[in-house]
């Protein structure tokens, strides 16, 4: 259980998806103009998240790592795919955020009305491809997978959700015309950054 | 260039057209600067500057040779389904990439992680094989893919000379601050390896860019 509280809050706060690696940035600074927008994509992200993870973990571990194949034919006892993860994950990836689109438009119409916009967009965040690269790259199991899906999506939505209010007060303020938009966006989520970077001092 | 297409008098293979192509997006265009385009995977990266040279290699390469081969098949592609068609030319790509280094330069491949793999989701390569080369023949697609990939690396570049030089006191792992630690006189500046510098790094830098190109500003 603690195991799994640390992997949790670890993958909020500590390695933030967007303020400790930077994925999914260009979603994050296009659509965190206003709060309900952001609100919007960070739900999305969390729902595709915590699907498309453990997802990607079962095919990972069923399908492409080294004799995984064997039930199929003894010959296939040796066979490594897992170089094919790349093609694997992102086609996983199309394919959930398509039937995810499908069924909620079929049987929550409000939620995909708040969400309808973003969750073509979601196919190619980055934050979504990442986190299944990371799930291979650190060799979680598919419970791992689960903790770390969902919490990496709540880390996304709660960074891009502070970025989006503080975009709104910004709106007010008189930023030099070089720095308007764009700029200013870039120092504030560095800011943000460094904020976060306290977290960091947590042993659990 | 005198060099003329067959079949297309008088067409020069690289003219003025072609040159724009190339080199607009470097400066005047830049898909990070300008843009904000695939900025997602080019932060991370930039602590050092053997990274951030691996990296452009990468996205130059799969850049150029994505918009080429999308262009290819631009014809016979359906557009309901041309997305997936461009990620998985993209995705493929990148495994060829991601295989190349981890046979070559294994240690580098290892520092970079995922973000090798990310280069599937960066929206510069999707961005021009969806934008430019969907709907332009190969040769401009191909230098699109290639000039694009060149505004990339140069911001990388830029970023990383600056974060290495300021936080290690070396470039390419060669000392030219020597530090205090060492016997040195540069006390180095920590952040600079951290999350945030990145992002002040290129704040500041589009910064410049636009007061010194003010038709890129935005509007309050």
């Amino acid at each position: 259980m603690e195991h799994y509280l640390s992997l949790g809050l670890r993958s909020i706060f500590l390695e933030n998806m967007a303020l400790a690696y930077f994925l999914g940035m260009c979603s994050f600074l296009a659509c965190a103009k206003k709060v309900e927008t952001a609100v919007g994509l960070g739900l999305a992200v969390v729902f595709v998240q915590t699907l498309t993870v453990p997802l990607n973990n079962l095919l990972l571990h069923h399908l492409l790592a080294e004799g995984a194949l064997a039930w199929l034919h003894p010959a296939l006892a040796d066979v490594d795919l897992s170089f094919l993860s790349f093609i694997l994950f992102i086609a996983t990836i199309a394919a959930a955020v398509q039937v995810v689109e499908m069924a909620v438009e079929r049987f929550a119409p409000e939620l995909y009305n708040s969400l309808g916009v973003f969750l073509p967009l979601i196919a190619v965040n980055c934050v979504i491809l990442g986190g299944s690269l990371f799930m291979q790259e650190r060799d979680y199991d598919f419970s791992d997978s689960v903790v770390f899906g969902l919490g990496s999506g709540i880390g996304f939505a709660v960074a891009i959700i502070a970025l989006g209010a503080i975009r709104e007060k910004l709106s007010y303020s008189d930023v030099p015309a070089g720095l308007r938009g764009l700029g200013i966006t870039f120092i504030t989520t560095g800011l943000m950054s460094m904020a976060f970077m306290v977290f960091s001092g947590i042993q659990l | 260039m005198s060099a003329v297409l067959p079949g297309k008098a008088s067409q020069p293979i690289f003219g003025p057209k072609e040159r724009s192509i190339l080199l607009d997006p470097v400066l005047l265009n830049n898909p990070i600067g300008v843009q904000v385009l695939g900025i997602c995977s080019a932060l991370a990266i930039t602590t050092s500057v053997a990274k951030a040279l691996v990296m452009s290699a990468g996205v130059m390469l799969v850049g150029m040779l994505a918009s080429l081969a999308v262009s290819l098949v631009r014809e016979r592609t359906p557009a309901s389904i041309r997305i997936i068609v461009q990620l998985a030319i993209i995705a493929s790509l990148v495994i060829v990439f991601d295989q190349l280094l981890k046979a070559t330069l294994y240690e580098l491949s290892l520092e970079l992680s995922v973000f090798v793999g990310l280069i599937i989701t960066n929206c510069i390569v999707l961005g021009r094989a969806e934008g430019f080369a969907m709907s332009n023949p190969p040769w401009h697609s191909a230098l699109d893919g290639l000039g694009n990939g060149l505004g990339y690396a140069a911001v990388l570049v830029v970023v990383a000379f600056l974060r290495e030089l300021l936080g290690a006191g070396k470039v390419l792992g060669v000392t030219i601050l020597p530090l205090v630690k060492d016997g040195g006189w540069y006390e180095p500046n920590g952040m600079m390896l951290l999350a945030p510098s990145a992002l002040f790094i290129i704040g500041l830098l589009i910064w410049a860019l636009r007061t010194w190109k003010p038709q890129l500003q935005e509007k309050a």
